[in-house]
């Protein structure tokens, strides 16, 4: 299988990027690590006529200690976050679930920045950095702005970024963890999770998200609530599906991903240390 | 677009369409079939390389992505007619059965060792969970790699 034909761009700074987005609108496409867009373009499920090659801006390939946050550039690969240290000691989350997505040779070419700007309900990071209440970085033609990760989904496969915006940094508040958790649930190793719940419990709240439980990596806010009024896991996860818009597929129907969702979020908090 | 790639220590140009995989410009252009192609769609690991040292499926990728890095195959791991370590243990262990899976498996786990030297059995499972064997013979795969893995670091003890 071999994508349509495009013109292939290597931006060598993320203003050359910008710049070639402002040109091109709505027929280019930002290229990482690709492990999400060329597949759909192989499949001619996406046919970009422009393609802004960013995977060597090496300077967004960072994961710097910025006081009350880790800077993570957006071009960082899922096995730098994997092996971090800063991340193991800070961000624990985080770098366990990057070693989880897909295998060894996904995390070595795939990004942290593409793998949030695809919006895909069925990825790993999104629901971690909504469970951390993660900040985002864009930058475009007219300097950069912040968006909150609660904010950042707006639909399947649809984010905030405008369209000549590029995702360049991710802010992960340094909490004050008292315990996390990681559950994904998939029948093949390799597989993105049928579903997945990524909980981080700190600085008194609880933060709770939901892998593939609807059109966009969501929050479990009723969750969430439930914790923040004193209920235990087990009394809390029976809220797991509020909201929720689980899909049917090929793995499974939406009843069983519902039962699952209950099932995960209660392992997940009891994980993370709630009674 | 011009493009020129170290491939097995070689420095290789061409000149592709954009689109141009990296497994078709190994194998088409460059004649490395040692590169299987298995699924097509990212799961399999057959079209398995080292991009600048790091294992990568070679169907996943425009060869555009590689100008100017360094891309080893199969091909590019034996000493002469000397086999690499890892291509030893699978003849040795028996780690292959039809053999399509062989150099990707052996290219991901060459790679696995560089970053774990001394796996577990559960390690090295889980490390070649992006290759898959259809005639399944995972066991004695396993069983190569942790041969491997035994053999050089009791060398360098
Ligand atoms: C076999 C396989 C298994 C996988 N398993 C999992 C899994 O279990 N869990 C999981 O979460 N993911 C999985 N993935 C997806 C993988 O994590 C991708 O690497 C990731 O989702 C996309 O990152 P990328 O850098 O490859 O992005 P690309 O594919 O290059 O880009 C994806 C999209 O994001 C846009 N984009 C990229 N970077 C930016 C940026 N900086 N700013 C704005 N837009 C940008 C692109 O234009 C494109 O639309 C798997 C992929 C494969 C091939
Ligand atoms: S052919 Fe590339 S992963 Fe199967
Ligand atoms: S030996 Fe036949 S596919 Fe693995």
């Amino acid at each position: 299988m071999i994508p349509a034909s495009f013109d292939y761009l290597r931006a060598d700074s993320v203003d050359a990027a910008i710049a070639a987005l402002t040109e091109h609108g709505d027929e280019a496409k930002l290229l990482a690590g690709g492990h999400s867009l060329l597949p759909l373009m192989k499949l001619r499920l996406a046919t970009p006529s422009v393609l802004v090659d960013v995977g060597r801006l090496d300077d967004l390939r960072y994961i710097n200690d910025a006081g009350d946050h880790i800077a993570i550039g957006a071009l960082t690969r899922h096995r730098d976050l994997e092996i971090s240290t800063l991340l193991a000691a800070d961000a624990p989350l985080l770098s366990h679930a990057a070693g989880h997505v897909g295998d060894p040779q996904v995390r070595h070419r795939g990004t942290l920045g593409g793998s949030l700007a695809h919006a895909d309900p069925a990825s790993d990071l999104p629901a971690v950095i909504l469970a951390m209440g993660a900040t985002l970085v864009a930058t475009g033609p007219n300097g950069t702005r912040e968006i909150a990760a609660a904010d950042f989904y707006t639909g399947f496969l649809e984010s905030a970024l405008a369209p000549d915006e590029l995702l360049t940094e991710i802010r992960i508040p340094k909490l004050d963890t008292q315990g996390w958790s990681f559950q994904k649930f998939n029948r093949r190793a390799q597989d993105w999770a049928i579903v997945g719940v990524a909980t981080v419990r700190a600085n008194g709240s609880t933060g709770v998200a939901l892998v593939n439980m609807g059109s966009t990596p969501l929050l479990a806010s009723a969750v969430m609530d439930a914790v923040k009024s004193g209920a235990s896991a087990a009394d809390a996860s029976a809220h797991a599906n509020e909201g929720t818009e689980a899909q049917s597929d090929i793995n499974a129907s939406s009843e069983y991903r519902e039962h699952l969702a209950r099932v995960l979020v209660r392992r997940s908090l009891e994980e993370s240390g709630l009674a | 677009m011009q493009i020129t790639v170290t491939v097995n220590g070689v420095e290789r140009s061409g000149d592709v369409e954009p689109r141009t995989l990296l497994v078709h410009f190994l194998r088409d252009e460059l004649g490395l079939t040692g590169t299987n192609i298995g699924c097509d769609t990212s799961s399999c690991g057959a079209c398995t390389i080292h991009v600048d040292g790091q294992s990568a499926k070679s169907c996943t990728m425009l060869a555009a992505q590689a100008d100017g890095l360094t891309v080893t195959t199969i091909e590019g791991l034996a000493d002469g007619d000397t086999l690499h370590p890892m291509q030893r243990c699978f003849q040795e262990n028996h780690g292959l059965q039809c053999g399509y899976c062989t150099p990707g498996m052996v290219m991901a786990a060459v790679s696995l060792l560089d970053e774990n030297p001394n796996p577990s059995e559960t390690e090295v499972r889980i490390g070649l969970e992006g290759n898959l064997c259809r005639c399944t013979g995972y066991h004695n795969i396993v069983k190569s790699v942790l041969a491997c893995a035994a053999e050089s670091t009791g060398a360098s003890k």
